[in-house]
């Protein structure tokens, strides 16, 4: 029932290319973290944003959910769901998020899958390469609900566009553009700041005091975002 | 004042008993957030599972620091682990132990190390007591006919 939603409501999106988005289904989420009480948050936490969550406990498992672990692949997970987002934890034994997140950019089929890295540390050098490897987004653990609110934008993105219409495999932000174009009140978070550098996201622009309501973006550099998430809790 | 009322009072004066004495932080209440009808003992559920996790832990902990050659990236690691997890409870108290440990496994200081799995152990024992308490308060208020109240 769920593939055939999916099916129909792409073609539509493509013929309809000025209608504004009908998020009629539930987005859904692959989180992959090998802690069992992260899993059960994260899980909660993107439930009750009403999305649909499959927590896999290992980058290797996640990977097979997809189905890249295998010949065979296709765009749908086993269970025959598009996943709209990927979130991981950086710090996992045997695959890390970070490796994780290279073997999903590198492959054409789910290159285009918005991934978020979660982790405990807030250390830059390591959300920089992530931001570089393709990441959509760092979030610092443990994760809010403002977090996972915003994370939401990724997906509505990614499923607007389609994810047929890749634009080059190098700058994964092109694909916000012609969304930019289609949506008629585009939140400010997908403002686009090509301007800037390619590892700027314009997901990263609104402040976080103000995550819940879309004001202009009020930051330039897009590497602020990051450096703001850094909770500067007794000095880590 | 009734039954209720009371339990409410208590659970106020208790719950910034735990903010003001480091026990819990703002964490604990972001985790709140998460329970709703849907999913009624969320918390209850995510502090279970914490503190089972943090014995496996913690006997983990001790058997790498038994060893003859301590292997202290792996203790740190485990601490590492249990650090990430007792920072979604806002395990307040917890989490700086955790700190301080981490130093030490970096420093390479057994007694240090040592310590602070004791403190660790002890830590959690009394959070453990003092999240029951707080849980059985909020059974009481339930049982009562009241409604737990929002946590700041």
């Amino acid at each position: 029932m769920a593939r055939n939603g999916v099916v129909s409501w792409r073609r539509m999106s493509e013929k309809l290319d000025l209608s504004p988005p009908l998020i009629s289904e539930e987005a859904h989420v692959l989180a992959v973290d090998d802690s069992l009480v992260d899993r059960k948050v994260i899980e909660r936490l993107l439930k009750i944003s009403s999305c649909k969550v499959t927590a896999v406990d290992s980058g290797r498992r996640a990977l097979q959910f997809l189905g890249l672990d295998e010949e065979k692949s296709s765009t749908v997970g086993f269970d025959g769901l598009k996943v709209d987002l990927i979130i991981t934890d950086y710090c996992m034994p045997g695959m890390t998020g970070y490796e994780l997140l290279k073997k999903i950019k590198e492959s054409s089929t789910f290159k285009e899958i918005p991934v978020v890295i979660m982790s405990s540390e807030n250390v830059l050098a390591r959300i920089d390469r992530c931001l570089e490897e393709g990441a959509e987004d760092f979030i610092v653990k443990p994760v809010k609900l403002a977090d996972v609110k915003r994370l939401k934008d990724y997906m509505t993105t990614a499923r607007d566009v389609g994810v047929e219409e890749s634009g080059g495999g190098m700058n994964k932000r092109k694909l916000r553009e012609p969304c930019d174009l289609m949506m008629p009140t585009s939140p400010p978070s997908i403002l686009p700041s090509s301007p800037s550098s390619s590892l700027s996201s314009p997901s990263k622009s609104p402040s976080p005091p103000m995550s819940s309501s879309f004001s202009a973006p009020s930051s330039p550099t897009s590497l602020d975002s990051p450096i703001r998430r850094f909770k500067m809790t007794n000095a880590d | 004042m009734d039954a209720v009322a009371q339990w409410r009072n208590q659970w106020f004066d208790y719950t910034q008993y735990l903010r003001r004495e480091g026990f819990l932080d703002d964490q604990f209440a972001q985790l709140k957030k998460l329970q709703d009808e849907n999913s009624p003992d969320f918390v209850v559920e995510v502090v279970s599972l914490f503190f089972q996790d943090s014995e496996k832990l913690f006997n983990n902990m001790a058997g790498a620091l038994e060893q003859n050659v301590v292997n202290f990236k792996q203790v740190d690691a485990y601490v590492h682990q249990f650090k990430g997890s007792s920072a979604w409870i806002g395990a307040f108290r917890l989490k700086n132990v955790c700190i301080n440990f981490r130093n030490f496994c970096e420093a390479q200081n057994l007694e240090g190390c040592l310590r602070c799995l004791q403190q660790l152990q002890q830590e959690s024992s009394a959070l453990k007591n003092k999240l029951e308490n707080l849980f059985r308060l909020e059974q009481q208020i339930v049982a009562a006919g009241g409604s737990i109240p929002m946590m700041e």
